[in-house]
């Protein structure tokens, strides 16, 4: 079972309707043995990360996911809730993250010129930069759907994909069994449902 | 490298997919979630909805339409049409909407697009302008093209883009129905204006118009039509393969 993690941030209708699309069994919880009980979890995210911080922290569901992360379990973070997966954002300031990965969340205008366009929106072609098996299932230069105006930096370790947009943006990461995705693959077509597929056919014991 | 969407448009009403040239005379087409699908299938990179429904019966039937929709198609959807108010961009946004686009609720409100904005985002709120030359200067039409607002075009995109649009679509209505391209004088005053993805709408009749656009104006980000993808005259999938042989930036 896959479960969504609810904590009162965004609309969680598409995330779930295409989990269920895979023959996914999908639960959408803020219930922490639902969670612990869970295969695999997913926070979704958007909107401002101050405030899907302080979400979760009020929920003391922060503190849940950094635990069952710890002890293994399978997470994925989408959009948003792939930026709460680092140390810290300064997104109209600087807000801390739940520190799962290296790194750090910055406006995409600080490495591009003014003459582009944010948010980063739009099909975007994945760069590959390491194997992971969340891309068992597709192809290098395979195009996802972004919606975003901030970025994940001085996360070299982790990133598994970028995507070209002025400068070489973090499309996806992963550190063991913690994931995340900065594109939707709720959107992205059916190459969005094979990375989820592919990340809900994980089986703990066979990520090292 | 981003790429170039393809949109196709579908009026709803009353729960069928229908398309009026020039704003009159509708003719059926087909199911709203078959056509989704089907266009998904086909490569279309983003759908919109535009419920022209004036009735609460058809109102409830269209968000149905739209829930359905949003189960089985998994493409960013728009919805537009009736969006009056905040509870509007929140009744269809829980029905699967990604984005939700204001054309005379805006002019009836110009609040409107600054508390939608701030609610969920300027990357949910799309502009969408009816646009018309009347005496050399493009004027904002509003009930369907019907209606002169006498508000200069440029300066109310501005507008609404300052108070956080996210994305525009420009929607001549002087090229809108003639299938002889896109209005670029137009989507040109436009691009020069905002620094936001603008989407051209009204006006292609066939592919080599969508070449044309991209080639010419670089800054538009998308094509927006109906007919001819519900007629079958211009195939999403040769339109994508032409934009490629033109080395216009597409997903295959």
């Amino acid at each position: 079972m896959v479960a969504i993690v609810d904590y009162g941030v965004g609309n969680l209708f598409s995330l779930k309707s295409s989990l269920l699309a895979i023959g996914a069994d999908v639960v959408v919880t803020c219930d922490k043995d639902v969670l612990k009980s869970a295969d695999s979890i997913i926070l979704p995210g958007v909107g401002a990360f101050e405030d899907a911080a302080r979400k979760l922290n009020e929920s003391g569901l922060d503190s849940v996911i950094i635990d069952l992360a710890a002890s293994g379990k399978l997470l994925l973070g989408i959009c948003l809730g792939m930026q709460l997966l680092f140390e810290k954002s300064y997104e109209y300031g600087e807000h801390k993250g739940l520190g799962l990965i290296k790194g750090s969340v910055k406006p995409i205008r600080d490495v591009v010129d003014n003459e582009l366009k944010i948010p980063h929106i739009g099909w975007n072609p994945l760069i590959f930069k390491k194997e992971n098996p969340l891309f068992s299932k597709i192809h290098n230069g395979d195009c996802v759907y972004f919606v975003h105006s901030y970025y994940a930096d001085n996360c070299e370790e982790s990133v598994i994909a970028t995507a070209e947009y002025g400068a070489e943006l973090t499309a996806a990461v992963a550190n063991k069994n913690v994931f995340g995705c900065q594109f939707h693959p709720e959107k992205s077509g059916n190459v969005g449902l094979l990375i989820l597929k592919a990340f809900v056919e994980l089986k703990e014991n066979e990520i090292c | 490298m981003i790429t170039k969407r393809i949109i196709p448009c579908l009026d709803v009403k009353n729960g069928r997919v229908v398309k009026g040239v020039n704003f009159e005379g509708l003719s059926d087409v087909s199911s709203p979630i078959t056509l989704a699908k089907f266009y998904s299938d086909c490569g279309a990179d983003e759908l919109v909805f535009y419920d022209i429904t004036a009735s609460s019966d058809g109102r409830k039937l269209f968000t149905d339409i739209l829930t359905q929709t949003a189960k089985e198609v998994f493409i960013p959807l728009t919805v537009g049409g009736g969006i009056n108010t905040v509870a509007d961009f929140d009744r269809v946004l829980k029905c699967g909407a990604d984005k939700v686009s204001v054309n005379s609720g805006a002019i009836k409100n110009p609040s409107l697009i600054g508390e939608a904005a701030k609610l969920y985002g300027d990357q949910c709120v799309v502009l969408s302008a009816d646009i018309k030359r009347v005496d050399g200067v493009f004027r904002v039409f509003a009930k369907g093209g019907r209606e002169n607002t006498g508000m200069e075009a440029i300066e109310w995109i501005k507008r609404c883009v300052g108070n956080g649009a996210g994305e525009v679509v420009v929607n001549s209505i002087d090229t809108d129905g003639v299938k002889k391209g896109f209005d670029i004088e137009m989507l040109q005053a436009v691009c020069d204006a905002v620094n936001v993805p603008v989407i051209a709408s009204g006006g292609a009749g066939k592919i080599g118009d969508f070449i044309t656009l991209f080639n010419t104006l670089p800054k538009v980000d998308a094509g927006l039509a109906a007919s001819i993808f519900h007629f079958g005259e211009v195939k999403i999938s040769d339109l994508k393969a032409e934009m490629a042989r033109n080395n216009i930036p597409t997903r295959l």
